[in-house]
């Protein structure tokens, strides 16, 4: 009896040591989650999900705060990629209208552009280029197309224009839907 | 013919498939006028478009550079005649998307004048691997087979060592022919280029694949290897079965290796050139002179006369057309490339590029319009014919359903689009047509998933900068209040100390005025009090 009650304290000592000395040598920084989370969201930043920013939308999903149907840049792919990720149901985007939008980059009407800085300053991205009281231009390869630097022009000389296709870019369609695909009532 | 072993080995799948040949081999090869105005697309091989070197207005002659590499993977583009370039815009080029891209149009004056070409390297033997590799990038030589890669790029053997040389003269695909014309007509200009790109790469031996069906080709090739005595070069004939001439099907065939999945032919230490591509490098090395034109197979029931035509590149398609006589009343679609490869073109005054091998009027009988898809019935056909040994009904599925990552898996990247398992479904699913939009779905997810991980560099560094200012101004404040709080640290209390050190002021300003006000002043002091 006594030597049981012993053998027992004594494993638990060991383990407990064991697993103490992992905690401190084997610690993790930040939550690997929210990583995995960030890693699969567009990185627009464009605030559309009512967070500021992709990384604190994936806190709050990994947190559970937020639902995974809020990001409409990342589209259906994206909050399925979620929803595989995180082991949930697959819900419908919040914002259908906004995730059916084309891809587009800001581009400033740069004679209209009077140099107040304001769109320099809303850029996530920092793909505005620009100083005060000189024209401002848009890095069109660095623009996310996040529209946030839209509200503050004070003279609404920015567009947003959607990105056409190149030849290098340019994906194949899907095959077309053939009868027998409907009548089986397929997807 | 004399015999020729047959190979030893022999790949998965194939099919043997009606050559068509014939139609566009009974004629000799003809030279091509060249147009009044020439369409040249920056972007006619693999990697980044040429960067125009040129301008609107500029008068450039025959074999002037227009074009620059834009990076190591690009490639040169020279004037295929001499003219005046009249714009540099969107043009639309063939291209299965039907869209543009930027090309530069050349005004031909007529006289077709050559500028000042570099010397010729005559003894390339003598010459330095490096030269030649420059050489052939000057000159803007892409693999002519249809790939269109740099060859001075493909030709880099840095840290490997290349055993064998193939020259791939199989042109295993129905219909074309160019190949064929060009080995009949010039086959010291295959068997130079091919001792040229042996030098570069410091291979041991030559092994020329050929079909059984180019007896002439063969006889041609052989007397010209005979003549010169050389020992290292090989033909070897190989029956013909759609796709030998895949670069790994080939590779097989001649040497038995097989090159590794998703990877390098060089990996094993082989290097594989098109034959019109090695006679291109003997034009540059042997000649100086840059890739300008191609021979280029007319064929198909819609062309009333089928055959071969050298080819300025640039040239519109129609004006080849009319060189062989123009449509027959059955001409229904037209393909660039082979029946089981090419793509349908919307229009016939696409320009030719590099990489254009052949084109074909087909007549409705020819290409039959594609027949509604049934359910696949999982017969298993595809896989017998399949010579990459995939399972194309397993890509097919996965592809539809849009599980990129399952198609993946199942090594979609080693598909050669050759079309054999189309072609034998007896369900008619356009069975490539998944593959393509699979892989082009994934090249653009990995595109978009480049472009967030930059802008989650982009954004980090963003609000690092915003945090760091945000410091910097705090530091500052810190800074201003420490200095005001030094400043007060005799007189302990410092809000007393700057009152006492204002009234100081003050009583100052008062003694001052008090040792001499003028009148005037000391009427205001009266008045303020």
């Amino acid at each position: 009896m006594l030597s049981a009650i012993l053998t027992l304290a004594l494993l638990a000592g060991v383990f407990g040591l064991l697993l103490g000395y992992a905690a401190v040598r084997f610690r993790v920084e930040g939550d690997p989650i929210v990583d995995q989370i960030d890693a699969l969201l567009p990185q627009t930043q464009c605030g559309q999900c009512s967070y500021p920013g992709c990384r604190p939308y994936a806190e709050a999903i990994a947190a559970g705060e937020a639902e995974i149907n809020r990001c409409p840049p990342g589209g259906e792919a994206g909050m399925i990629a979620l929803a595989d990720l995180l082991g949930r149901d697959p819900v419908p985007l919040e914002d259908e209208e906004a995730a059916a939008k084309p891809k587009s980059v800001a581009y400033i009407r740069e004679p209209e552009c009077i140099g107040c800085t304001l769109c320099i300053q809303a850029c996530p991205v920092d793909a505005i280029l620009g100083a005060a009281k000189q024209m401002h231009t848009v890095i069109e390869d660095e623009c996310t197309g996040c529209e946030l630097c839209i509200p503050p022009c004070p003279v609404e000389c920015i567009d947003m224009i959607a990105i056409r296709d190149t030849p290098e870019t340019w994906r194949w369609p899907y095959p077309d839907r053939k009868p027998w695909l409907q009548e089986a009532g397929d997807a | 013919m004399p015999d020729y072993p047959k190979p030893a080995w022999d790949f998965h799948g194939g099919l043997h498939i009606d050559g068509h040949k014939s139609e566009s081999l009974a004629t000799p090869l003809r030279e091509a006028k060249i147009p009044a105005s020439l369409t040249l697309p920056l972007q006619q091989h693999i990697g980044l478009a040429a960067e125009p070197v040129v301008q609107v207005g500029d008068e450039v002659l025959k074999g002037q550079l227009i074009a620059r590499a834009s990076d190591y993977v690009s490639a040169n583009l020279h004037a295929p005649t001499s003219g005046r370039v009249t714009e540099i815009a969107e043009r639309p080029i063939a291209h299965p998307s039907g869209l543009s891209a930027q090309c530069v149009v050349i005004q031909s004056d007529g006289q077709d004048r050559w500028t000042e070409l570099p010397e010729p390297i005559a003894d390339f033997r003598e010459a330095d691997p490096a030269d030649l590799r420059e050489r052939l990038r000057w000159a803007g030589i892409v693999g002519l087979g249809g790939a269109v890669f740099p060859t001075n790029v493909k030709t880099n053997t840095t840290g490997r060592t290349v055993d064998t040389l193939i020259i791939n003269a199989a042109e295993c695909e129905p219909y074309i022919t160019c190949d064929d014309r060009l080995m009949r007509d010039h086959p010291g200009d295959v068997i130079d280029g091919a001792l040229i790109l042996q030098h570069i790469v410091s291979a041991a031996r030559v092994l020329i694949g050929i079909e059984d069906n180019k007896p002439e080709a063969i006889a041609a090739l052989q007397a010209d290897i005979d003549t010169r005595g050389l020992d290292e070069v090989k033909l070897v004939v190989v029956p013909s079965k759609y796709p030998s001439g895949g670069e790994k099907q080939l590779i097989y065939l001649l040497t038995g290796i097989e090159v590794p999945s998703r990877g390098l032919p060089l990996e094993v230490g082989i290097l594989c050139q098109n034959v019109a591509t090695s006679a291109a490098i003997a034009d540059a090395v042997l000649r100086g002179r840059p890739l300008i034109s191609r021979i280029v197979t007319l064929t198909g029931k819609g062309i009333r006369q089928p055959g071969n035509l050298r080819v300025t590149i640039g040239t519109p398609i129609r004006d080849l057309v009319e060189e062989m006589g123009g449509y027959t009343g059955q001409a229904h679609r037209l393909i660039m490339g082979g029946p089981m490869m090419g793509f349908a073109l919307g229009s016939d005054e696409l320009p030719v590029v590099k990489g254009s091998n052949c084109f074909i009027a087909a007549s409705r009988e020819e290409i039959p319009d594609p027949l509604a898809a049934s359910p696949c019935i999982r017969c298993g056909e595809c896989v017998k014919v399949c010579p990459a040994q995939l399972l194309p009904q397993q890509l097919y599925w996965y592809a539809r359903s849009r599980d990129f990552d399952k198609t993946q898996d199942h090594s979609l990247f080693d598909c050669i689009e050759c079309g054999c398992c189309a072609y034998v479904c007896p369900a008619n699913i356009p069975l490539v047509h998944y593959y393509r939009f699979a892989k082009t779905e994934i090249w653009a997810g990995e595109r978009e998933r480049g472009k967030a991980d930059h802008a989650r560099r982009r954004h980090e560094f963003h609000e690092a900068r915003l945090k760091r200012l945000e410091e910097e101004r705090q530091a500052r404040l810190r800074k201003k209040k420490e200095a005001l709080g030094k400043k007060s640290a005799a007189g302990g209390d410092p809000k007393k100390a700057a009152i006492e050190a204002a009234m100081k002021r003050v009583a100052a300003k008062k003694a001052a005025q008090g040792q001499e006000p003028s009148p005037e002043q000391a009427r205001d002091q009266e008045k303020e009090a």
